[in-house]
């Protein structure tokens, strides 16, 4: 039987209340038997499943515009295109499933975006579970189709009202409910975050995405990409595509075939600039989310991990335009590999975001969530990315299109369309 | 070695152990809030450090944090309170890990705890570390003769309860009901069988988590707890206090008079 280890270098680890640990034991016990070694045959059925359900293998696509425009091979990881519009899918699918032979009751989860609280609700109607998700006030407020998807899917929504109403507020208030349900309730997380084994679980469960990419990439090029660019958030979308590209690395659980030329591939997880990288030590406000580029080690949601803090350590408000990315921490393994050098940090800001919103939108014909334009705005800077790029389309943009439109209206972006025809 | 101060206060009668946030809703009402517990009849006071997000915590506490918080609360403000604290009984700080850890340094937590011994702190319950992360804090607490407090949930067995013993300095905080802090109108049955595991073990137990009136620390006694530990209902005064926009003195009466009504229920349950 395999054993995980808990940490990832100094980061990781298991800080949650006692009441709690008994569950994150048996889930490690879970996460051992069904994920790494396949008993009962879960990985078989969840891999069924992710591709009747799911719609996976996802294409590889190469972007013939913008290939142009950037005078290199551009190719698209379309995980737009796996039902629900997002990557959010495997781990949901996979964790539900999980639950299940696990013999849960409930699931619960919290949301930024909505795409994990939607993908969970499909996955638990999929799998006829009862499901509750958390979400902060303001995202509700941002994101209202997810809202919609998710009720019209069986699940109960609660809206989070503390704080300021994201990400952070949200997973603390399914902590909260976990520590009271634990018995027969499993919190099916939504990125590579939380305590052990959470963030080597879900990445696990997202590493079709890497898996499929290194495959369709020598089909269709005959090679591995120079760079892959992915946003990052809690950065499960870019783990997923980033894991078997690091199977050099000691927490990889890659197969050992996968090193060859595996370190000639340039990973480039681009995080939320916001409208500054400045830090309001005072107000307790860092106007970005972009924790890996210049955060401090900390201890937030059960992990230690790189976090935007003051310096008593109390957790600062971050912000986003895109409600998916705007969370003060990351994942513990995303820390570790970015202090190795195997995964360089970028961000991009707000306002480079909507415009790479538009400019992908017209160039390719794909709206991109407002997360997965940070990706493409960062082609746009002088990074030295190579010949063959492939970009992790981590979800479309329908969820986003009220929001942006909104904030495409207090900015003056020269590409964006106008609006005005429509507001008779 | 565990901190005689604490162990004075299980000695011969049932600890009556009330907890409030430091700096709710500002750093003098504050003073005066805490000062009432020890009037009260507080053996053991346990001072919450407020954390911005303290995932072990119901919206009562939660709220209280935010006062604090907003009320210009920060660790250096709160060691100097501790320092301003007219109290003689022991202080336990209650807060969660990233607190301690920010504060220290390559020699890891120890800095936290001594800069927490020099003001007159005794001990720590630090709700977000359990068992398997605690070493680092424990070695640093044995290094300067504080306690490290754990709490046993319903849910531990009796595998991790004998490591949490083992961990455990000064007393063992029994977490009533699976959950959040919270005032509650009931007395959860899952304490009973809790006490009843734990009977063997020699290190006293407090329970805590829901406790409102004197009737459930009696009861809470009685079955064979040690101490009672209430936070949320004296928050709650505390909440309304500000809601009404109290003078501070009325407030900290009614902490004082339901602090009597808890003790005397806790002497009444040793009977
Ligand atoms: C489309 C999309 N991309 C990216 C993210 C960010 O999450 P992660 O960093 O875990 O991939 C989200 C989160 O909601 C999302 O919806």
């Amino acid at each position: 039987m395999p054993e995980t280890d808990t940490t990832f270098g100094d980061y990781g680890g298991q800080y949650v209340p006692e009441a709690l640990m008994p569950a994150i034991e048996e889930l490690t016990d879970a996460y051992e038997r069904y994920v790494l070694a396949n008993e009962d045959g879960f990985m078989d059925e969840f891999r069924e499943r992710i591709h009747d359900f799911g719609g996976r293998p996802t294409p590889l696509q190469r972007a013939d515009n913008l290939s142009e425009r950037y005078d290199r091979d551009i190719y698209l990881k379309r995980e737009d295109l796996l039902h629900g519009g997002a990557h959010k899918l495997n781990n949901a699918l996979g964790q539900v499933l999980l639950a299940k032979y696990m013999g849960k009751e409930r699931i619960i989860a919290e949301t930024g975006a909505g795409q994990h609280g939607t993908a969970t609700a499909m996955a638990a109607a999929h799998l006829d579970m009862p499901c509750e998700i958390y979400m902060g006030r303001r995202d509700v407020n941002r994101q209202r189709p997810n809202v919609f998807r998710m009720r019209i899917n069986g699940a109960e929504v609660n809206p989070v009202d503390i704080g300021r109403g994201t990400l952070k507020e949200a997973i603390s208030e399914t902590m909260r409910d976990w520590a009271t349900t634990v018995e027969n309730t499993h919190y099916v997380i939504g990125s590579i975050v939380g305590p052990a084994p959470f963030p080597a679980m879900v990445r696990d469960f997202h590493r079709i995405i890497s898996e499929e990419t290194r495959r369709q990439t020598r089909e269709q090029y005959g090679r591995l990409p120079d760079s892959v660019v992915a946003c990052a958030g809690g950065g499960s979308n870019t783990m997923g595509i980033f894991a078997d590209f690091t199977s050099d690395s000691p927490f990889s659980t890659a197969p050992d075939s996968n090193t060859d030329a595996d370190e000639d591939v340039s990973l480039f997880a681009v995080e939320a600039g916001g409208s500054s990288l400045d830090v309001d030590e005072e107000r307790g406000v860092a106007p970005n989310s972009a924790s890996l580029s210049t955060g401090s080690e900390g201890v937030l949601h059960g992990a230690r991990t790189k976090l935007l803090q003051n310096t008593d350590g109390q957790i600062m408000e971050s912000h986003s335009v895109s409600s998916g990315l705007d969370y003060a921490g990351v994942g513990p393994e995303l820390a570790k590999l970015v202090d190795d050098d195997r995964v360089t940090p970028v961000n991009v800001d707000d306002d480079a975001a909507l415009e790479a919103f538009h400019r992908f939108s017209q160039e390719e014909g794909i709206i991109p969530a407002l997360e997965t334009a940070h990706a493409f705005a960062f082609l746009e800077t002088d990074a030295d990315l190579g010949e063959f790029v492939v970009v992790n389309v981590s979800g479309r943009g329908d969820k986003d299109l009220e929001a942006a439109l909104e904030e495409t209206a207090k900015r003056d972006l020269p590409n964006a369309p106008t609006m005005e025809v429509f507001d008779e | 070695m565990s901190n005689p101060a604490i162990d004075a206060a299980f000695a011969d009668e049932p600890a009556f152990i009330p907890y409030l946030a430091a700096g709710d809703p500002s750093y003098e009402a504050s003073l005066e809030y805490v000062e009432a517990l020890a009037r009260g009849g507080a053996d053991i006071i346990e001072l919450g450090l407020p954390f911005s997000e303290p995932i072990a915590e119901g919206s009562t506490i939660q709220n209280a944090i935010v006062r604090s918080l907003q009320g210009g609360m920060t660790v250096g403000r709160y060691f100097e309170f501790v320092t301003d604290l007219d109290v003689d009984v022991p202080v336990v700080c209650m807060t969660y890990y990233n607190l301690i850890y920010q504060y220290g340094d390559e020699s890891g937590p120890e800095p936290f705890v001594r800069k927490a011994k020099s003001v007159g702190i005794d001990g720590f319950v630090v709700p977000d570390l359990p068992a398997e992360e605690a070493d680092p804090l424990r070695e640093a607490c044995d290094r300067h003769g504080l306690d490290l407090v754990f709490i046993v949930a319903p849910t531990t067995d009796d595998e991790r309860l004998d490591r949490l013993v083992s961990l455990s300095s000064g007393y063992l905080y029994i977490q009533a009901r699976l959950g959040v802090t919270g005032a509650r109108d009931d007395v959860s049955n899952e304490t009973t069988s809790s006490l009843d595991r734990l009977a063997d073990y020699d290190i006293p137990k407090a329970v805590g988590f829901g406790i409102k009136t004197g009737e459930h620390a009696r009861d809470i006694i009685a079955g064979g707890a040690d101490g009672i530990i209430v936070g949320s209902a004296l928050v709650d005064i505390i909440a309304e206090g500000t809601e009404t926009d109290s003078p501070t003195e009325e407030p900290a009466a009614e902490l004082e008079s339901l602090c009597q009504e808890l003790k005397a229920g806790a002497l009444e349950g040793a009977q």
